[in-house]
């Protein structure tokens, strides 16, 4: 099955989403156009790893989704092998996605575009752009214009971040 | 206490920014009730049985005077002229309306007050002892750490959606008045000996439905490194943690399963990827908060007061006070005073605008304008001289905060329960007032010596009856309200927990059933022996036999 919102947030913009996810149909068949930029989860990708890069190095794109029990630490090659990494948020609850976005970037070096997927809206994008997601795939139900404005909720915090590396107080300390 | 500079007032502030939008797109109908019940949450606002309830942060129970004053026109203005203080050292509003939540933090936000975090699947309020700074018995002030690590947790961009609650406490004395053992990260502040001061890390205690010690994973961390640590259990327990069913979702269950060792070295193999990184505290920042926790302007005596001391023995009522309310402090001449929150007739915990206001001036008038909230649900004055302390004794009793029963049966921690809460089984509060009635004669009371009485009105154990001398859970049979009763636990350095007695009892027994444990109680003490000495000494079966005397043998199996 193909899922695809027409716009995303990338960068702070409101653009077009060229990626097309893809997605286990009701008998769990997996069906890969041939052509297009498509992401896939990150466990169908690791079972098919070797035709998928023939296909990305043919100029059909192909990014992978972390579900929220896949770890960044299982990857067989370097994160930056994709131009794009996205994770799902199956629900805004579930906080494992935040862990895995700091990880790709802080550990793993991702240089890519971050995108969550899910259940993302105003009020969580502001957490996941602190956390090193660069991309926003908001819930078709709300208004990405508005939601967009979430990334300003805040403009100050004290912990370090991808966003941020150097905490308030290493900040603090330089104006004091 | 820490004052707000102009970071610290922004972050707040853009939280009231963020939360009335909130607040207006949930009436608007653009967020759901279940995308918004974790936003509200996560600012203490739940719904409950009959209105909102407001959960207001008091960081590690310190208010000023200026705050307590807040607290009593949000009382009076928003409210019904009355708050409750919480186990958490914090206070909570029972009668707001939803829509005014964003003025009313939008106003505490002018005192450098919020309820960030004070719900939610989220890092809470990091609690500490209610004498910190001014204890005898203090190795270090765990307050500027509490500080700390109240920043490092406010908005933490990868911990807002936690499996479960996590709650934090720090503890920098020889007695532990913290709880540190029954929390989901406990925090010794010690001493080395070579006088270096370093970090004793306990993890996965709690109290809840399945109530357990926490384990010493790190005996010995150096300060400067308390952050990244504190960010590698985080993460472990948030990538890790228990999502499929929220009663095992606290960190315990986690420890449990992987055993504390094995936890343990996780996290360390966690942390030596951020060991040394830009969490590392400097020596700055340490500085930094620690002037805010420095000595007030003391005067200088050399002793007791001669007067005082004369006092002392003029009056009974002046010196029964003294015995239960008043706390040894490590400055001559001064003592630290706790107001009983708990008289005889008044839901533990609970202030009236004006008795607020009135603590306030007495705050402002004996003791710098400060006050802390301890997590037994009293208000303590923490630095009042003992030439003061006569004076301060009759304002105390004039507002009714004099109750001479601090550390006694009827000081009974207890959650709000079925009055209020929409999560309780049963009612907490009439028990706790039934209890008080019963016990009403202050002789006999100050004869049965320490005796902690904590009631919870569910499983989720806010009222903390695992660690009571005597506890009491709120249980629900086939729709009505019982009661299970458990002796032998206790909080500080030797936590243990306390044992289920047996089948549980209906609410008009429980004041028997009470009485009939302090008989056996009575009956057996040798001497001045306390309640919970006597209970390691004889055991649960005299309570037991005189409890259930004459009851018919139902076959009914306790709950644990």
């Amino acid at each position: 099955m193909l899922d695809q919102n027409p716009q995303v947030i990338i960068d702070r913009e409101v653009v077009a989403n060229r990626w097309v996810r893809v997605v286990a149909n009701e008998e769990g068949v997996v069906s890969v156009p041939s052509e297009g930029a498509v992401l896939l989860s990150y466990q169908y990708w690791l079972s098919k790893q070797e035709e998928l890069t023939l296909r990305a190095a043919a100029g059909h794109a192909v990014a992978v989704c972390f579900a929220p029990d896949d770890e960044p630490e299982s990857l067989p090659v370097a994160a930056n092998h994709f131009v794009m990494i996205a994770c799902d948020f199956p629900a805004f609850t579930d906080g494992r996605g935040f862990s895995i976005g700091r990880l790709l970037r802080e550990r793993h070096g991702f240089t890519g575009e971050l995108r969550a997927v899910g259940d993302v809206f105003k009020d969580t994008i502001n957490y996941l752009s602190r956390s090193g997601f660069t991309a926003f795939d908001v819930r078709s139900d709300k208004d990405i214009v508005d939601a967009a404005k979430g990334l300003d909720d805040f403009t100050e915090s004290y912990q370090s971040s991808v966003a941020q590396p150097l905490p308030l107080f290493r900040r603090r300390a330089v104006i004091a | 206490m820490y004052i707000y500079d102009e970071y610290d007032q922004q972050i707040v502030d853009q939280r009231v920014a963020q939360y009335r939008d909130q607040t207006q797109r949930f009436l608007a109908g653009e967020l759901t009730e279940e995308q918004f019940r974790p936003l509200r949450l996560q600012n203490g606002l739940y719904i409950q049985r009959h209105a909102p309830m407001l959960r207001v942060a008091i960081p590690y129970g310190h208010v000023s005077s200026r705050q307590v004053r807040k607290l009593a026109e949000i009382a009076r203005k928003y409210d019904k002229d009355y708050a409750h203080f919480t186990t958490r050292q914090n206070i909570q509003y029972n009668w707001p309306a939803l829509e005014n939540v964003p003025d009313i933090l939008a106003e505490l936000a002018t005192v450098q007050m919020h309820a960030i975090q004070t719900s939610g699947n989220c890092i809470r309020n990091t609690t500490t002892d209610q004498f910190a700074g001014v204890a005898h018995d203090e190795i270090v002030d765990p307050r500027p750490w509490c500080e700390i690590i109240r920043q490092w947790s406010t908005f933490h961009p990868e911990f807002a959606h936690l499996p479960r609650k996590f709650k934090i406490a720090v503890n920098g004395s020889v007695e532990d008045r913290a709880a540190v053992l029954v929390h989901d990260i406990g925090i010794n502040v010690v001493k080395n000996a070579a006088g270096e001061v370093g970090f004793e890390i306990y993890v996965g205690g709690g109290l809840g439905r399945t109530p357990i010690v926490g384990s010493l994973i790190k005996p010995w961390l150096e300060p400067e490194h308390l952050l990244s640590y504190l960010d590698a259990v985080l993460r472990v327990y948030n990538r890790y943690g228990r999502r499929d069913n929220k009663y095992k979702a606290r960190i315990k269950i986690l420890v449990k399963a992987m055993t504390p060792e094995a936890f343990g070295a996780k996290v360390d193999q966690e942390w030596a990827f951020t060991k040394n990184g830009p969490m590392t505290l400097t020596q700055d920042e340490i500085a930094r908060n620690q002037q805010y926790f420095t000595a007030p302007a003391y005067e200088v005596f050399t002793g007791d007061d001669a007067e005082f001391l004369r006092q002392k023995l003029e009056s009974k009522g002046f010196s029964r006070w003294l015995e239960r309310n008043v706390f040894a402090h490590k400055q001559a001449g001064y003592a630290a005073v706790t107001l009983s929150l708990k008289p005889n007739g008044v839901a533990p915990g609970d202030a009236s605008s004006s008795q607020l206001d009135a603590v306030a001036d007495l705050a402002d008038q004996y003791s710098f304008g400060e006050l802390r909230v301890s997590h037994q649900q009293n208000l303590i004055l923490a630095d009042v001289k003992q030439s003061d302390l006569l004076a301060l004794w009759e304002a105390a009793k004039a507002i009714g905060f004099a109750t001479p029963n601090i550390g006694l049966l009827t000081d009974v921690i207890c959650c709000p329960g079925g009055d209020f809460c929409s999560l309780a089984n049963a009612k907490s509060i009439p028990i706790a007032l039934a209890i008080q009635d019963r016990f009403d004669n202050l002789d006999y009371l100050h004869d049965l010596g320490e005796i902690d009485m904590n009631m919870s009105g569910c499983m989720n154990a806010c009222g903390h009856h695992h660690i009571g001398n005597i506890g009491i859970l709120g249980v629900d049979k086939n729709g009505s309200e019982w009661y299970q009763v458990s002796l032998g636990g206790r909080q500080g350095k030797g936590a243990s927990l306390a044992k289920v007695l047996g089948p549980s009892f209906a609410q008009d027994e429980m004041p028997d059933v009470i009485e009939k444990i302090i008989n056996v109680f009575v009956a057996n003490r040798n001497g001045e022996e306390s309640f919970i000495d006597l209970f390691d000494r004889i055991g649960a079966e005299p309570f037991k036999a005189k409890v259930y005397e004459g009851k018919p043998n139902r076959r009914e199996k306790a709950d644990a």
